[in-house]
């Protein structure tokens, strides 16, 4: 069955009209999991047997015209946790646990009947850029098996984009959904900090956290986002306000026409790829024929985003990690002689060299004498970073600029260089200090590899950068290639 | 060459964050760490005279409830994931150091 270059609302229309049956089509899935997925490595675990028994019960009861996502097969990022399906961070700590409760979020995609069919790879606690901290597998871009798919996200993103799974939900800290969906050529939606609720997301940095849709389009990804968003009573962070049908304003009609757009000189400056630029200023070229203005505007002290975010999400994750101490659940380090040697040993085996290094550079800048220094610097700078965002989005309806750096790097060539790959996230880490939604989308390529654009906007308007996000994508074509993998669904 | 942070520091830092390292990895650790302290540095750059820090960007406050107990009925799923159980209880290691007698 070859639904590849179909999207969401199609999916649901042959659902409904009976042209395929939620069983074929999570059939299919699988069938295309398994001839793709060993190029890729995109996923840990896989839930047959359960997600076809969902789907032919789903057939039973009838998908009706209402319920736009029923039937609909989704991937999820393992640090989503699931009732009586493992999760593992990607990290030997958690190998072998078993949740005992669904997140939220995955509640919100069973009512609105969707089929989860697996679990994908990601750096070990979502920390990193390229899936090569998996303590697992490494898992390759879809577009070139030589290249990372990114990260955190990274199988997210890789299963998407190969034609996998239709869609898949991401989480993202510093840049873990959309960059990812930059490199392999999707879209993937970072939403404001409090839209969905973090219930169950394995807590890496909590005051940054957001868990967000990976799709092959932008209207498919606000179906999905409208799905998962809400407030909840078991995350007090998670916003009460309205979620709209964001998908309800991507029509013929959408336009960009009258808006205003910045686009920070800082964004376009060295150390940016030049064809990744290219393709940003073609974009902004493609917004002006739209009837929509973009000026310059600075983001001053974007430079120092990489820093406070390290010492502030390090220092969140420092605390968060305290939890796996072999004790309760996870992995317990053998041959102990007593308490202190159950926690240090158990978390010096069980946990990865850069989860270490996150926990080391957090619990340094707690401690006694530094945290003036770093911590409380920090979350002052995080304030005036916020502050420039606020200045910019008085006046303008959304920012616009790369997702990262440069296009995938190649397996192997950063992962040994901590630093360099810390900075590669300076174009989305801004995003999250400032709580901001952030869209990737694509807008290029590079010797044969995808080129994300992001659009940020104000709190809680994901709306205005999905209608620009859905303009961008009527007037150009790039959301339509796809890699040459082979038996893609 | 370490400066920012040296070895020892490193190690104390470990110890309070229930780590250890071997001494191979404390020499690869030590000048990675130094490396993005310095990054940290910059900071120092910003005038953050009279600005409040962020620690948070939620739009919530002060969200109250009931301080209810909820029973969920599924201790024997908690403790399959236990490293090791007995009876219904969690089993951990003689806290009291054997190697201290």
């Amino acid at each position: 069955m070859d639904y590849f270059k179909q999207d969401l609302a199609s999916l649901h229309a042959d659902l409904v009209a009976k042209k395929m049956s939620a069983k074929e089509l999570t059939q299919a899935t699988f069938e295309n999991i398994k001839a793709t997925d060993p190029k890729i490595d995109a996923f840990l675990h896989l839930n047959e047997d359960q997600a076809l028994a969902q789907a032919a019960a789903l057939d039973q009861a009838g998908i009706s015209d209402d319920q736009p996502l029923a039937g609909i097969p989704l991937a999820l990022k393992d640090n989503l946790v699931t009732k009586d399906e493992p999760t593992t961070a990607a990290s030997k700590m958690l190998e072998n646990f078993t949740p005992v409760y669904d997140a939220t979020v995955v509640s919100k995609l069973a009512d609105a009947k969707m089929v989860p069919v697996g679990k994908t790879n990601l750096d070990e606690f979502a920390m990193g850029g390229s899936t090569e901290n998996s303590a697992f597998k490494t898992t390759k871009n879809a577009w070139d098996q030589t290249k990372v798919p990114g990260g955190s996200s990274g199988g997210s993103a890789a299963a998407v984009a190969a034609g996998m799974v239709p869609a898949a939900l991401g989480t993202d800290t510093g840049g873990s959904i959309r960059q990812p969906a930059s490199f392999n050529g999707i879209v993937g939606m970072k939403p404001t900090y409090g839209r969905v609720s973090r219930w169950g997301l394995i807590a890496f940095g909590s005051s940054f956290d957001a868990i967000g849709p990976m799709t092959r389009s932008v209207k498919d990804n606000a179906m999905l986002l409208s799905a998962i968003a809400g407030h909840d009573d078991h995350d007090l962070t998670s916003s009460d306000k309205a979620v709209p049908n964001f998908a309800a304003d991507l029509t013929a009609a959408t336009s960009v026409k009258g808006m205003h757009i910045g686009l920070p000189k800082e964004f376009l400056a060295d150390g940016i790829n030049d064809d990744v630029k290219q393709a940003i200023l073609a974009a902004a070229d493609t917004y002006r024929k739209l009837g929509a203005t973009v000026d310059e505007v600075s983001l001053p002290h974007n430079k120092y985003g990489v820093a406070a975010y390290y010492i502030i999400a390090s220092s969140e994750a420092s605390s968060n990690l305290q939890r796996f101490d072999g004790i309760r659940y996870g992995y317990r380090a053998k041959d102990v002689k007593n308490l202190e040697d159950v926690y240090v040993k158990s978390r010096s085996e069980g946990f990865g060299a850069e989860v270490k290094r996150r926990i080391m550079l957090g619990t340094f800048s707690l401690s006694a004498g530094f945290y003036d220094a770093y911590f409380l610097k920090a979350a002052k700078v995080r304030t005036v970073i916020l502050n420039d965002f606020k200045a910019i989005l008085k006046d303008h309806d959304f920012i616009m600029g790369p997702v990262a750096p440069t296009p995938a790097f190649n397996i192997g060539a950063e992962i040994s260089d901590p630093l360099t790959m810390y900075m590669n996230d300076i174009l989305t880490i801004p995003v999250n200090l400032a709580g901001l939604p952030g869209l990737s989308l694509p807008a290029g390529f590079s010797n044969g590899l995808p080129v994300g654009m992001q659009l940020i906007g104000r709190p809680f308007d994901e709306s205005t950068l999905y209608k620009a996000g859905y303009a961008f994508e009527q007037n150009t074509e790039f959301h339509t290639k796809v890699p040459a993998l082979g038996g893609q669904n | 060459m370490a400066n920012r942070i040296n070895r020892e520091q490193v190690k104390h830092v470990a110890e309070l964050a229930k780590l250890e390292f071997t001494d191979d990895q404390l020499d690869a650790l030590t000048p990675q760490l130094d490396d993005i302290i310095g990054l940290f540095e910059s900071l120092s750059e910003v005038d953050t005279d009279n600005v409040a820090p962020t620690t948070n960007v939620t739009d919530q406050i002060n969200v109250m409830r009931e301080d209810v107990a909820d029973n969920w009925g599924q201790s024997a799923a908690l403790l399959k994931n236990a490293p090791d159980a007995a009876r219904g209880y969690i089993k951990v290691p003689t806290i009291i150091d054997e190697s201290e007698d």
